[in-house]
C-alpha cells in the first residue's frame, strides 16, 4: 500500500469535487484489498461514509430505493427487500460470506473491480489494470474468465451476483456528479471492455451512486437466483443465472433474465426475453432462450466448461422460476 | 473437571486452549522488540534468468526505510551448498536465499526492503525497481514428465518399492485387467497463520528467533550451519504453530532473510510473508499414476503394476513415497512398481500432510474400486478378498493391522451393506446418491525423543522437550502422559515446548510425535517419581509410614500426593512436603526414548502402519453435476489412541483437507511465466462449511505393545489417506461416471 492523502466530506457537492488518481471509499471490502496488492495505487481516498446514502425506502410509483451506503447484508435482510424481491435478497446472500455483506455496500458492489488471477497480480500484464500492457488472462489460467462480451484486450469476468438479480430486475442507478444528477439502467451501467477494458463502467469523474431504484415488478415467488460455483458457499460463480418471471395461465407474460459469472458484465439478451414472452414453459423452449442467451459466446484455454454448464443452469433456472420453486441459498440441494 | 479426569485416552480438552481464544499464545509475528523493523520481501516475477540491474532510488526514498537487502549487499553467509542443507534431507542444491543474481523459480526473493514500519517496507518493495535477463524455462508438469529421472542420491526416508513375481506376465495372462492414468493437481499447504519470524537481537549479541517452523532445533541447526554463527548464538521458539501441515518442516527463506537481516544491522527484525507469498515456496507436488491391475474373475488380484511421477524443482531432488502403498497393504503374487521425479522451473515441492500416501493411496485406491467393479464384486468385499495381514511388499510382519475390523465397524455405522452395487441406481429428486469407500494406510513412526521432568518447591511438575504443537493437541496428551505416568492432577502441571533449547525432539511431523514424546515424557515422569522416592528413603526426616512404605514398596504417588495403599487417608504427604523433606529445592531428570532402550520398544523386524476404513456417501445433481459430500464415515485403526477428542479433530481436518483434494483444491500453474496464479484464499479454494458434513471418526480398538512404548501410532495424517478416494469412488457410483483426475470439479 502507499502513501496516500485521506478525506471524509460530509455533502454530496464537496464528494464530488476531486482531484485526479482519486478512489472513493465506502465499506472497503474491495478496494482495501487492492491497495495492499498494490493493483489500485490511489493518490486521494475520498471516504463517502459520513454521506447520508444508507436509506432504503418506497418509491411513489410502488417501487423501491436502494441507498448506496446500506450495506448488502442490510438490504437482503429488509422486509421490503426479502418480502417484495426475493430476487435480490437471494442474488445478496449468494454471494460472499456474512462478514463481508455486513461490510460491503450497495453502491461498492456495483463497482467492484474483476477477480481474473492476472488483474490481482501487478507482475502480470493487465489491459484492465495497465492500460496497453496486454492481457494475459487469454491464454492463460482462465477457467474463471468471461466467455460472453470479451476483447482482444480484455477475458475478466464481473464478479457480481447482487447486479445480476438487478439486471433481470431492470434496476435503474442514480448518480451525481459535478455535472449534476442523471439516471442510467443498470444494464447499461456496466461497459464491455472492448479495448478500453480499465473503463469498468460508465461514471465519469467526480460521479456516486448514490441510490438503486427497484421499479416496482418483483415476480413474487416465479424467480430464482441459481448460482454455480467451485464450492457451495463462499466463492465466485461460474455461472449463475438471475430469472424473474411474470406468469399467467401456466403463460409467461414477461421474461427478465441476466447472467453472472459468464459476462463481461452482467449479461442480458433482450431477444432471448421477448423469445419466451406469450409462450408455455417447456424443455425446449428454455433450451432456445440459453441458445440465444448464449450466442456468441468465446472459450478461451481453460474455461469451455462454462459453455458447457451455462445451458443447463439456464435451463434448470427457468423451471425454477416457472414452477414458483426458486433456488435456495441455504439448503444447497438445486431442486 | 474432576483431578482425576486427565489420564491417557480421556477425552481432555486442550489445555492450551484458553490462552489461544484469548490471545495469549504468542505466535512467530507477535513479540514486538524495542525498535524492530519490518522486513518486506520483493519476489522475482520471472521463473528462470538472472538479475541485470537493481533501482533503489524510488524505494529508498520512503520515509522509514532503513536499508535494502540484495545479493549485492547482504552480509557474509556460508559459502558452501551443504551449510543450506536443512532437516528434511532433500538431495540436490539447496536454494540459497539473495546469494547471487541468478533466478531458479518464480517468486523468487531478490531483496528484502527493512523498515520502520510494516507500511512503509511494503511500501518501498513495491516502488523497487529490478531489471532482469530472462532464459527459457519449463514449467509445465506434461512437458516435464519427458525429463523424469531416478535421483541418483535418494531422500533418507525414501523406501524404494520392491517387485514380487513377473508382474507383466501375470498382467498379461489376467482375464480382467484394469489399466489408466491418475492424476492429482499440485496443492499448497495453506496452514491459518503465514509463515513468519522475529528475530530479537538481544544485547549480548545473540539472536532468538521465534519462527513458525515445525522443528526448533532443526531451524536453529540451518541457521548456525547457513549464516556460520555458532550454535549458542542462536536460539529458535515456537511455543505455538498455527498449522503447517509440513510446510514448516523445511526452515523457509522467511527465517534465513530475517536472522541475515538482523545480522547485517544487528537489530531486531521480522518478516510476515503475505497470503500471497505462501505460494511461492512448498508446495504438495503434481503428480500423474499410471495403474494397472489384473484379476481373475472371482476378485482374486493377480498383478498390480504401478508406474508414478512427482515433481520437483531444478536444483533439488525432492522425492515421495507414492508407489508403494498398494504394494504393501494388497496381498497379490505378482507386484512392481517405478518412481522418478520431474524437473520443473518452479520451488522444490515438499511434504504436505501424508506425503506420497495422500496422493499414492488415494490414487491407487481409485483404481482398486475400478478393479472390483470390473470384477463385479462389492467394493469391501473385493478388498477383504485381497487383505493381506503382512507388509505384502517387504514379506514382513506387521505389530498390528485392525484394518479389518476398522473396515467392519466403518460398514456398520454407514450402512454399507444395504448400498445397490449398480452405479446410478439411487436418486432423489434430481440428485444422484452415490456410496464409495476405500482404505487408507499411514506409517507409524517413532523417533528417539529426549524429555526433561522436573518437581519444583511449589509441587508442580514440569515438562520439557524441543516438540513442536502445530495445532493438534500435543500440550495436552504430553500433559495427560506425565498425570498418569507420575500420578499428579493435570491442573498441577507445565508443559513448555517449542524451544531450541529443551530436551532433543526431532521436527514435528509424519504422526510420530505423539508416539515419541509421549514415550519420552513417560520415562521421564517415571523416573522422575523413583528418583523421588529414592531420595526421599535417603533423608532421614520422614515419618515412619513413609519409611516403611517406601521400603515394602507400598507408597504410591497419586493424584499429587504420597501415600501408602491402603493406609489411612490422613496419613499423605503433598508433593511440596515431600520435596521439603528431601531438603532440595527442584528434583530433575532427563531421559531418552529410544527404540530398545528399556525394553520399551520391540526390536523385532516389523513394519507398522496407521490404517483406516473410510465411507462416503456424495449427492450429485444428475444434469449440473454438483456434488455434494453428504456422509463421511472414518474408521481408524491407529493403536492406542491418547486422547479421543483431539485424535478425532485431528483425523477429521484431515478429511476436510481431503475432500478439499477431491473437490476443491488445485494450485494453478502458469506455466508461461511459472507462477501460481490463483494465489490467495478467494480463488485457492479450500472447502467452505458448506462443503462439509458431519463428519463421523470412529477409533476401533488396536491393542498394539511393540509400535512404539506407549502402543500409541499417532493419528495426524491418516484421515487424509482414502478419504479423497472415497468421495471419488462415491461419485462413481452416484453417476457411473470414472474420473481420474483430482480435484473433480464442476464442469468435468
Amino acid at each position: 500500500m502507499r502513501q496516500f492523502s485521506y478525506s471524509r466530506p460530509d455533502t454530496l457537492g464537496t464528494a464530488c469535487h476531486i482531484p485526479d488518481h482519486t478512489r472513493y471509499l465506502a465499506g472497503g471490502t474491495n478496494l482495501i484489498d487492492l491497495m495492499k496488492s498494490d493493483v489500485e495505487r490511489p493518490e486521494h481516498i475520498v471516504d463517502l461514509n459520513a454521506l447520508s446514502l444508507s436509506q432504503i425506502e418506497e418509491r411513489p410509483d410502488g417501487g423501491l430505493r436502494l441507498g448506496a451506503l446500506a450495506t448488502n447484508a442490510d438490504t437482503a435482510a429488509h422486509p421490503l427487500v426479502s418480502e417484495r424481491y426475493p430476487l435480490l435478497a437471494s442474488a445478496i446472500l449468494a454471494g460472499a460470506s456474512p462478514q463481508i455483506r455486513n461490510r460491503a455496500t450497495n453502491g461498492g458492489n456495483l463497482n467492484q473491480r474483476t477477480r481474473c488471477h492476472y488483474f490481482y497480480d501487478p507482475d502480470m500484464a493487465c489491459n484492465k489494470r495497465s492500460p496497453g500492457t496486454g492481457c494475459s488472462a487469454k491464454g492463460g489460467r482462465n477457467r474463471i474468465m468471461a466467455i460472453l462480451g470479451t476483447s482482444d484486450a480484455c477475458i475478466a469476468t464481473f464478479p457480481s451476483d447482487m447486479c445480476v438479480a438487478l439486471a433481470a430486475l431492470n434496476a435503474t442507478v442514480n448518480l451525481t456528479g459535478p455535472e449534476g444528477e442523471r439516471t442510467v439502467p443498470l444494464r447499461n451501467y456496466h461497459r464491455l471492455p472492448e479495448d478500453t477494458p480499465w473503463q469498468d463502467n460508465i461514471l465519469c469523474a467526480g460521479e456516486i451512486v448514490t441510490s438503486i431504484d427497484l421499479p416496482p415488478l418483483g415476480f413474487g415467488p416465479h424467480h430464482t437466483y441459481l448460482k454455480i460455483r467451485d464450492r457451495l458457499s463462499f466463492a465466485f460463480a461460474i455461472v449463475s443465472v438471475a430469472v424473474g418471471l411474470q406468469m399467467g395461465n401456466n403463460t409467461i407474460r414477461k421474461a427478465c433474465i441476466a447472467m453472472g459469472g459468464v459476462g463481461t458484465k452482467p449479461w442480458c439478451v433482450p431477444e432471448a426475453e421477448a423469445l419466451l414472452a406469450g409462450k408455455t414453459p417447456s424443455p425446449s423452449l428454455f433450451r432456445d432462450a440459453a441458445d440465444c442467451l448464449l450466442q456468441g459466446a468465446v472459450t478461451d484455454r481453460d474455461n469451455a466448461a462454462k459453455l458447457k454448464l451455462a445451458p443447463r443452469v439456464i435451463i434448470r433456472a427457468l423451471s425454477q422460476a416457472a414452477a414458483g420453486t426458486p433456488q435456495s441459498q441455504t439448503q444447497k440441494t438445486i431442486f | 473437571m474432576t483431578l482425576h479426569s486427565a489420564k491417557i485416552g480421556q477425552p481432555v480438552s486442550r489445555i492450551d486452549g484458553l490462552a489461544k481464544v484469548t490471545g495469549q499464545a504468542r505466535y512467530a509475528a507477535e513479540p514486538h522488540p524495542a525498535g524492530m523493523l519490518y522486513g518486506f520481501i520483493v519476489n522475482s516475477p520471472i521463473a528462470r534468468g538472472r538479475i541485470e540491474a537493481i533501482r533503489d532510488e524510488a524505494a529508498r526514498a520512503v520515509p522509514g526505510v532503513v536499508e535494502i537487502m540484495t545479493h549485492l549487499n547482504r552480509p557474509h553467509s556460508a559459502l558452501s551448498e551443504k551449510s543450506y542443507v536443512d532437516g528434511l534431507g532433500v538431495p540436490g542444491s539447496p536454494y540459497r536465499p539473495l546469494h547471487d543474481a541468478e533466478i531458479s523459480f518464480n517468486g523468487q526473493p531478490v531483496a528484502v526492503v527493512l523498515a520502520e514500519t510494516f507500511e512503509a517496507a511494503r511500501e518501498a518493495a513495491m516502488r523497487l525497481e529490478v531489471d532482469y535477463e530472462r532464459w527459457p524455462h519449463n514449467a509445465d508438469f506434461e512437458a516435464s514428465l519427458h525429463q523424469k529421472y531416478m535421483p541418483g542420491k535418494t531422500r533418507s526416508n525414501y523406501v524404494p518399492p520392491k517387485s514380487r513375481g513377473n508382474a507383466a506376465e501375470a498382467y498379461a495372462l489376467s482375464p480382467i485387467k484394469i489399466e489408466g492414468r491418475y492424476h492429482l493437481a499440485p496443492e499448497h499447504h495453506n496452514p491459518m497463520e503465514m509463515h513468519a519470524t522475529t528475530v530479537i537481537a538481544e544485547d549480548d549479541g545473540t539472536f532468538t528467533v521465534w519462527d513458525k517452523t515445525q522443528g526448533p532445533q532443526a531451524v536453529q541447526a540451518y541457521l548456525t550451519s547457513a549464516l556460520s554463527l555458532s550454535k549458542d548464538q542462536v536460539r529458535v521458539r515456537n511455543p505455538y504453530v498455527g498449522g503447517a501441515f509440513g510446510s514448516g518442516l523445511r526452515a523457509q527463506h522467511n527465517v534465513f532473510l530475517a536472522a541475515l537481516g538482523a545480522k547485517m544491522l544487528k537489530h531486531s527484525v521480522r518478516i510476515t510473508l503475505t497470503r500471497q507469498q505462501m505460494f511461492t515456496h512448498v508446495f504438495r507436488p503434481e503428480a500423474v499414476m499410471d495403474i494397472a491391475l489384473g484379476a481373475q474373475p472371482d476378485g482374486t488380484l493377480q498383478s498390480m503394476i504401478v508406474d508414478g511421477v512427482t515433481d520437483t524443482s531444478r536444483f533439488e531432488h525432492n522425492m515421495e513415497n507414492l508407489v508403494i502403498w498398494g504394494l504393501i497393504n494388497y496381498k497379490c503374487p505378482n507386484a512392481t512398481a517405478d518412481y522418478k521425479v520431474a524437473p520443473r522451473d518452479t520451488y522444490t515441492s515438499s511434504d504436505m500432510r501424508a506425503p506420497g500416501a495422500a496422493t499414492g493411496v488415494n490414487l491407487f485406491e481409485m483404481a482398486v474400486d475400478e478393479m472390483a467393479y470390473a470384477c463385479n464384486m462389492d467394493p469391501l468385499a473385493f478388498r477383504l478378498h485381497n487383505y493381506s495381514d503382512i507388509d505384502a511388499m517387504h514379506d514382513m510382519p506387521l505389530t498390528s493391522k485392525a484394518l479389518k475390523e476398522a473396515m467392519q465397524e466403518g460398514a456398520e455405522r454407514f450402512g454399507w451393506y444395504n448400498r445397490p452395487m449398480a452405479p446410478k441406481s439411487m436418486r432423489d429428486g434430481k440428485e444422484l446418491i452415490g456410496w464409495g469407500m476405500a482404505t487408507g494406510i499411514w506409517d507409524a513412526m517413532f523417533s528417539p525423543t529426549s524429555a526433561r521432568a522436573t518437581l519444583t518447591a511449589d509441587g508442580r511438575l514440569h515438562i520439557a522437550t524441543a516438540a513442536s504443537d502445530i495445532g493438534t493437541g500435543t500440550y495436552t496428551i504430553l500433559a495427560q502422559t506425565a498425570s498418569e505416568a507420575f500420578g499428579i492432577p493435570i491442573e498441577m502441571i507445565d508443559i513448555e515446548l517449542g524451544d531450541s533449547t529443551l530436551p532433543e525432539c526431532p521436527t514435528e511431523g509424519g504422526s510420530w510425535t505423539a508416539a515419541s514424546a509421549g514415550a519420552a515424557v513417560w520415562l521421564a515422569c517415571q523416573s522422575l517419581r523413583e528418583k523421588l522416592f529414592r531420595t526421599l528413603g535417603k533423608s532421614g526426616n520422614i515419618s515412619a509410614w513413609l519409611t516403611e512404605g517406601l521400603s515394602n514398596k507400598t507408597t504410591v504417588l497419586q493424584d499429587g500426593f504420597l501415600q501408602d495403599k491402603g493406609a489411612d487417608e490422613n496419613l499423605r504427604l503433598s508433593l511440596s512436603e515431600a520435596l521439603s523433606l528431601t531438603g532440595q529445592d527442584r528434583l530433575e531428570v532427563e531421559e531418552t526414548a529410544k527404540p530398545g532402550l528399556r525394553g520399551t520398544i520391540s526390536q523385532m523386524r516389523k513394519a507398522r502402519f496407521t490404517h483406516s476404513a473410510v465411507f462416503c456417501e456424495v449427492r450429485v445433481d444428475e444434469e449440473l453435476g454438483i456434488v455434494r459430500v453428504t456422509r463421511l464415515v472414518n474408521a481408524v485403526a491407529a493403536g492406542r489412541i491418547m486422547n479421543p477428542k483431539t485424535a478425532a479433530s485431528q483425523v477429521r481436518g484431515a478429511m476436510v483437507m481431503a475432500t478439499g483434494m477431491a473437490l476443491h483444491e488445485e494450485s494453478l500453474m502458469d506455466e508461461r511465466v511459472g507462477r501460481f496464479m490463483n494465489h490467495n484464499f478467494s480463488e485457492y479454494h479450500i472447502p467452505a462449511h458448506a462443503d462439509i458434513p458431519d463428519m463421523d471418526v470412529l477409533f476401533v480398538t488396536e491393542k498394539d505393545k511393540e509400535v512404539s512404548p506407549l502402543g500409541v501410532k499417532g493419528v495426524g495424517e491418516i484421515g487424509m489417506c482414502g478419504t479423497a478416494a472415497a468421495i471419488a469412488n462415491a461419485i462413481f457410483h452416484a453417476t457411473g461416471q470414472r474420473h481420474r483426475s483430482l480435484p473433480i470439479t464442476p464442469g468435468d
